[in-house]
């Protein structure tokens, strides 16, 4: 186990060094300079050489990527173009409430799906079934901003009960839960509705299976048959699926965060991209492909939880 | 009613896409306490479906259409879902085929076993451990405390079907089912199975259904046998009458395909053609078609169950030639 995550963390390192290539080089190819963006619309030609030469712009794009490097491995992520504030800085502001934003949707995803898929499996057919497997795919096709915006105008514009949007008191206050309550609704729905589909067939699937059976000829009551003896089976392709969720959440979430004027990792980034903020761009790219290769590293060692077959050694 | 387990006139169909199918059509038989009755037949023929309908854990889509089962004298067949559930593991136990998937891979064999005795027998998790100790050093496992929290992937096969003993035996059960329990098992741990079976069988006292395809197990465990195919019971006898004078053609032919060791020479006699599907409808006798022996009656009237000696059944027309004229032809040929 520990050979695996030692492993998995030097994997990490590679993976981390090839992306901070292609997104250095896919941000300097792009079109767009940066150096306009640092002098302001009146700076004169003059003056964007001089930032230029300042920054190390000019320099040919490889020395600026090596240098780049030199800086991470001290640490130094670099400074934000437009705000000069450095990038880790930036990210540690930010992050708390992705983080916040994206556990509070993986609550709503996880237990309105698990549940849901259990309902729908043990009554196979029946018309809970069905109407969850509706809401399942009407779940997975409706898009983010959609629904959000259709929220917001329900329950803030409406009938006034949840606010339009921000995510600025602790999320354990009376205000911060309320501002979350929507926001990851909106987030969680489309994974809710994945988890329930996966739990479902998962759990059909076991529930056929010569052990429950077994189970069944011992006399095993129904409840412990389905919680113990069958979810503990049917967890292990949902617990995929739920890493992956969740490895994107906290990547930042574009579209929601815009909607909901949340200030994460997700809008950080896109307002950076949208004023060529190189250093900014390429931290958070860099983060969110950590979060997720840790996500997944975490997902594999709950899998030896759940199932003894499975070990690393 | 003195007999542990009496099953009349049982009726099992199918609910499919091709309508309902009769799995089992009109079968009756019955086991004593102590004794064994070895269900044989090919697959299809309806064995295992009536040792799960006796369980009362038929695929969703099978219902008992017709008959009873009764346990000493409770009606089975007419039970409610958790009167079953008080039943199972408890006086009702079953051994399957597969140990290999027979056993829940996540949970500890300890955990496992603990179960029918927490359920049943009201026993607190530390005395339900200290059972499960005795009962794995009952069926042979060594060091079995050890056992008790490794997972069935530690086990090999031959010790999965023990623990699958120890844990359909551990409430000490009236009538234990056990279907197929050999089959996936390398010979001479079959034997060592057959012989704990059965040296278990006489120390709790309980009645064993055994079903099987292999003829060689049923000479070695079996009071009596029962012969079926495609849903019907065609002969049922004692052991040593079966063997020395099978009366049904099909029975001869399951007899005369066991290769003899003695007799290397001895050409093996496969049973021409296949089991008809359930929902084949074949007018008269089911067998009449792969019958050598097949006379013009066995086309047009299903045969009825005839009793040749009061220990002897055989559902073959040929034994009402036999009643009516003694001389033995049509067997000679």
């Amino acid at each position: 186990m520990i050979g695996m995550i030692v492993r998995r963390i030097l994997q990490l390192t590679f993976l981390l060094l090839g992306i901070s290539f292609l997104v250095f080089m896919s941000m300097h190819l792009a079109p767009g300079d940066p150096a306009t963006v640092i002098g302001g619309p009146n700076a004169t030609s003059s003056d964007l050489e001089a930032i230029r030469d300042k920054m190390g712009l000019d320099r040919p794009v490889l020395v600026q990527y090596f240098d780049y490097l030199g800086g991470i491995l001290q640490g130094d992520f670099g400074y934000s173009y437009q705000t000069n504030q450095a990038v880790t800085e930036a990210i540690i502001t930010r992050f708390p409430t992705t983080v916040k934003l994206a556990v509070a949707s993986m609550v709503v995803a996880v237990l309105i799906g698990i549940i849901a898929g259990i309902i729908s499996a043990r009554k196979q057919n029946s018309w809970v079934d069905v109407t969850s497997t509706t809401f399942a795919l009407v779940g997975v096709s409706i898009p983010n901003f959609w629904l959000g915006t259709i929220l917001i105008l329900i329950f803030s514009v409406n009938f006034q009960l949840l606010p339009v949007g921000g995510l600025n008191s602790p999320f354990y206050t009376f205000e911060g839960m309320k501002e979350l309550i929507l926001p990851a609704i909106t987030l969680g729905t489309a994974s809710a509705a994945l988890i329930a589909r996966m739990t479902r067939s998962s759990m059909l699937e076991v529930i056929r299976s010569d052990y429950i059976r077994t189970a069944k000829a011992k006399g095993v009551r129904k409840r412990p048959l389905i919680w113990v003896h069958t979810l503990k089976n049917a967890m292990i392709p949902v617990l995929t699926i739920i890493g992956i969720n969740f490895g994107s959440l906290l990547g930042g979430t574009i579209v929601t965060e815009q909607v909901f004027a949340i200030n994460g990792i997700g809008r950080l980034m896109i307002d950076a991209i949208a004023a060529r903020d190189f250093p900014i761009v390429q931290g958070t790219v860099l983060l969110i492909a950590a979060i997720f290769v840790v996500v997944n590293l975490i997902v594999d060692i709950i899998y030896t939880l759940i199932d003894p077959r499975i070990s690393y050694d | 009613m003195s007999n542990l387990l009496n099953v009349e006139n049982l009726e099992i169909k199918f609910r499919t896409a091709d309508g309902t199918l009769p799995a089992v059509r009109n079968i009756s038989f019955s086991v004593d306490r102590e004794e064994t009755l070895c269900i044989v037949g090919e697959s299809g023929s309806g064995k295992s479906i009536t040792s799960l309908s006796i369980m009362g854990l038929l695929p969703s889509n099978g219902d008992i259409t017709k008959g009873s089962i009764y346990l000493e004298d409770e009606n089975l067949s007419g039970k409610k879902e958790d009167e079953m559930e008080r039943l199972r593991g408890n006086k009702l136990s079953m051994i399957f085929q597969e140990p290999m998937t027979a056993l829940n891979p996540v949970l500890t064999i300890g955990y496992q076993l603990r179960e029918p005795l927490i359920i049943h027998k009201n026993m607190s998790k530390k005395e339900a451990s200290q059972a499960s100790v005795e009962l794995l050093d009952k069926v042979g496992i060594p060091n079995p405390k050890e056992k008790l929290n490794q997972h069935p992937h530690e086990l090999s096969g031959g010790m999965r079907q023990r623990v699958m003993i120890a844990m359909a035996l551990a409430c000490e059960p009236s009538l234990l089912i056990a279907d197929e329990p050999t089959t996936a098992l390398d010979v001479t741990i079959q034997a060592q199975i057959l012989d704990l079976i059965n040296d278990l069988q006489s120390e709790i006292g309980m009645g064993v259904i055994f079903v099987t395809h292999d003829m060689g197990v049923v000479a070695e465990i079996a009071d009596r046998v029962m012969v079926m195919y495609g849903g019907e019971v065609i002969e049922l006898a004692d052991v040593e009458t079966l063997f020395d004078n099978p009366l049904h053609p099909y029975t001869k032919g399951l007899l005369d395909s066991v290769p003899d060791v003695d007799d290397v020479s001895k050409e093996i006699n496969a049973i021409k053609g296949s089991m008809p599907s359930l929902n084949e409808e074949i007018p008269g006798c089911r067998f009449h078609p792969r019958c050598p022996f097949a006379m013009d009656i066995c086309k047009q009237k299903e045969p009825p169950t005839f009793e040749v000696t009061s220990t002897h059944y055989s559902k073959c027309w040929l034994q009402e030639v036999n009643q009516s004229e003694p001389s033995n032809t049509v067997t000679s040929t």
